[in-house]
């Protein structure tokens, strides 16, 4: 067994494949970072909201008022520096620290696709994708290589596999399969959409997206690995992310997938793209065929593997955390972010903060658009962790400003895929009495309904 | 296998002739709900019928405020005190739709601010200033509040109150003040109206999109907001102390006619309530509306009938208004409990509209479009 894993860290392959994903992933970076800033969402997101959201123990993570362009603008100069392979290794590193920085500034923004990018960032530290095709490699010779380790390749597409095969188990369950929810809402919403508009009002259309999403998610993986399937394969891809991408506003993200699933195909495509790269830009390409074959020495292998297997058994079974917790996943979101829970919900609610002076029982309630915006306060009001840290936040503006002996108290209802919505947290509990922590929350009340499946 | 990739090749092909143009409409077919008809119906039978009804009493007001101004007297104050009840009335019934021109012009915010800036419209007065109306920072010293202060409020009786008009120190700066507030509601309406009846009513109805810019999902935020900002928090809210922890009584609206002030939440909550079902506004008949469209998406849901729960909802609220004395400065003074029992009962339809209501529709609370997952 053991001979065969060093067996196996010792195959070597075409370096194409991981130059292409490197210079599309540097190029589908530059392109988000810069329509992010075109449609001025650095204003609305981080620089405008007085109160952010942090997660649990990356409090210190703020933005930086209006120095977090400067923020943007290192991840933009890293991800051209990627795409086009200058200074690689530091150039993924700075990558993976900004734009990591920036999605920990404010979960209010928190996407899978964006959780997303900064692992994959973070495996790409480790991979050497400027060995070929790179401005590393054309003015170093000594540094340039045409065959690569074979793991490297397979840690990508193993990575992309855990996204998709995850994201087709999360649909296990009884809403998605056998209530059609919550594509039954939204489908419908989009009745404007030409050709398709009246489609979307049918119901067998609804029970139809349902499971053929829960089926391509299970099988894409496996269908792109197998090579008579993969050109079919890679043909649903891009019908798969273009419809979302019409049905839904879900940005850049479509697009990433398409190009990151070329890392599928064998390095005969890929030479083919990198000669039209040349082409187009008058680059020789012959200067990098020099048949050299990267090989990493042992020690630096071992601590590689250390690296890799820990990454992957991190990600492997931090989606399964929300087992530990008693009540119901998506009624509670105890262990629902980073495990690749797409679309699964439709959830809205609505929280009112009332302050009361525990001696003499005056009170009165929030006005939430003084502290939040209306992004942040529509996703505050159905996450409890949100509810705790903002009511925490309430309670020290409050007594900063003179109130004595202040409780914080919360009336808030939610509606879950449609159900009609309910009292969600318990509105007798002083939330400053109760710390965040990652044990189960009993200050949520128990959701009226069952959610069977994983 | 093969019907897999026969369904995904089929959906391409709608797919390859799809944009993602945000301002594309369609005609719905046979079997969709019609929000063009529906948005018709809004433009049609409820908006430009309620404008125009507001533009023929805001020029009433003018004309009787102008004939005050000529001869303060009390035939003539009594003329205008009614014609100006009639017309703070008629707002309530367009109060809703702070929508494209109005939405310009911010128009609620010019006509119906309160508490009113008493002291600010006196000084400028007493110092021989003629006001500018179109400063959005005089906002708190015109419109209906104001209008209320000086018909009611400069002094304490109405023989005074005349006097302040007819031989008062400042009696031509009252009168022009007067003269300029009533003057700029019927402006400011007449060009809402001449709006929606040039362009943008075939806009409005037009915008079909399910975009946040579409007619129907901003209408219903606008809906929404009305409901709770003003009608819940604005009328009943505020002045019961729900958001300070003490009464506010200065808070109420027709502070300086308090006795008024019950009709003018109950016009308002009425008015909100027979959008919600598509009333038109001569109450002749009822069209496609947020009551109708809930009923068809839960056809497809199979959920609870969200629309009774609504409906009941505003009954609930309007009979525990009813149970108020006309004067809510009195009730906010000695029975809050039961102005508190009145914003319960709104705070419950809130939750139901801005929750339920807007999840079935599929339409989001915030205007700031960006990805999701």
């Amino acid at each position: 067994m053991l001979i065969k894993i060093k067996h196996y860290f010792k195959k070597n392959t075409d370096a194409a494949p991981l130059a292409v994903f490197r210079i599309f992933f540097g190029l589908m970076m530059s392109l988000s970072i810069v329509r992010f800033w075109a449609n001025g969402w650095i204003d609305k997101l981080y620089v405008q909201p007085k109160f952010f959201f942090s997660y649990y123990g990356f409090e210190w993570v703020k933005p930086l008022g209006i120095y977090t362009y400067f923020i943007f603008l290192i991840a933009l100069i890293s991800a051209i520096a990627i795409m086009i392979g200058y200074r690689y290794k530091w150039s993924i590193l700075i990558f993976f620290l900004s734009f990591t920085y920036i999605e920990l500034m404010d979960k209010t923004t928190y996407l899978n696709h964006y959780y997303f990018i900064s692992i994959l960032s973070f495996l790409m530290i480790f991979l050497p994708a400027s060995a070929h095709y790179s401005i590393d490699a054309y003015l170093n010779p000594r540094k340039a290589y045409q065959k690569i380790p074979k793991w490297c390749i397979h840690s990508i597409q193993l990575l992309m596999s855990i996204v998709y095969v995850y994201a087709g188990l999360a649909k296990l369950n009884s809403d998605w399969l056998l209530e059609a929810m919550p594509l039954k809402i939204w489908l419908p919403s989009k009745y404007d959409i030409p050709l398709l508009g009246d489609f979307l009002q049918q119901t067998w259309v609804h029970y139809g997206f349902s499971w053929l999403g829960m089926m391509y998610d299970l099988s894409i993986p496996f269908l792109l690995l197998y090579r008579p399937t993969r050109k079919v394969a890679f043909f649903m891809v891009i019908v798969f992310h273009v419809l979302t991408r019409v049905l839904f506003p879900i940005g850049m993200f479509p697009f990433i997938m398409i190009v990151s699933a070329t890392i599928f195909f064998d390095a005969k495509v890929h030479r083919q793209i990198l000669k039209i790269i040349s082409k187009v830009f008058k680059i020789s390409y012959h200067r990098f065929q020099n048949h050299k074959t990267l090989v990493f020495s042992s020690k630096k292998n071992s601590l590689l593997t250390f690296v890799l297997v820990l990454f992957f058994t991190i990600q492997l079974f931090l989606p399964w955390r929300y087992l530990a917790y008693p009540n119901e996943l998506f009624w509670t979101e105890e262990g629902f972010r980073f495990s690749w829970r797409v679309m699964l919900m439709e959830k809205a609610g609505y929280a009112q903060f009332k302050i009361v002076d525990a001696q003499t029982q005056k009170r009165f309630y929030v006005d939430n658009s003084d502290f939040l915006t209306p992004y942040q306060e529509k996703q505050m009001s159905f996450q409890p962790d949100f509810i705790l840290e903002y009511a925490h936040f309430l309670g020290s503006h409050f007594e900063k400003q003179g109130h004595k002996n202040v409780e914080v108290y919360v009336e808030s209802y939610v509606a879950l895929n449609g159900r009609r919505s309910q009292p969600y947290i318990d509105p007798t509990v002083d939330l400053l009495q109760i710390k965040e922590s990652f044990i189960p929350k009993t200050f949520i009340l128990p959701f009226y309904d069952q959610i069977k499946g994983l | 296998m093969k019907k897999f990739i026969l369904l995904f090749v089929s959906l391409s092909l709608f797919v390859v002739s799809c944009s993602d143009d945000d301002s594309s409409s369609t005609t719905a077919g046979d079997d969709a709900f019609d929000r063009k008809e529906m948005l018709t119906h809004w433009a049609d039978h409820i908006i430009v019928p309620a404008y125009t009804n507001f533009v023929a009493s805001s020029t009433t007001l003018d004309a009787s405020t102008q004939t005050f101004i000529e001869t303060p007297n009390e035939a003539n104050l009594v003329q205008l005190r009614e014609d100006y009840q009639k017309a703070y009335l008629d707002f309530q019934t367009i109060s809703i739709f702070e929508i494209g021109p109005a939405e310009t012009i911010g128009f609620r915010g010019f006509v119906n601010t309160y508490p009113t800036n008493a002291t600010a419209i006196t000084q400028l007065i007493e110092n021989y200033e003629t006001p500018n109306l179109e400063l959005p920072s005089s906002r708190a010293a015109q419109g209906f509040p104001a209008l209320d202060y000086f018909l009611y409020g400069v002094a304490d009786n109405d023989n005074s109150i005349i006097e302040t008009y007819s031989t008062g120190n400042f009696a031509n700066g009252y009168k022009t003040y007067l003269g300029l507030v009533s003057k700029r509601i019927k402006d400011l309406s007449t060009l809402i109206l001449n709006d929606w009846n040039n362009e943008y009513r075939d806009n409005f109805v037009a915008n079909t999109s399910s975009s946040s810019t579409g007619s129907v999902d901003m209408l219903a935020n606008d809906f929404i907001i009305h409901f709770e900002k003003f009608i819940r928090s604005g009328k009943v809210g505020i002045p019961a102390g729900v958001f300070s922890g003490n009464v506010e009584p200065q808070t109420i609206e027709s502070y300086y006619q308090p006795s008024f002030s019950k009709s003018l939440l109950e016009k308002s909550l009425n008015s909100s309530k027979n959008f919600f079902k598509g009333l038109s506004f001569d109450q002749s008949t009822t069209g496609l509306s947020f009551e109708s469209y809930l009923d068809y998406l839960n056809s497809i849901k199979e959920g609870e009938d969200l629309s009774t729960l609504i409906l009941n909802q505003y009954e609930d609220s309007a009979s525990k208004i009813g149970l108020l004395n006309d004067n809510l400065l009195q009730e906010v003074e000695n029975n809050n409990s039961k102005m508190l029992t009145a914003y319960d009962s709104m705070q419950a339809n809130v939750i139901l509209l801005k929750i339920d209501m807007l999840q079935a529709l599929s339409i989001s609370v915030d205007y700031v479009d960006t990805d999701g997952d």
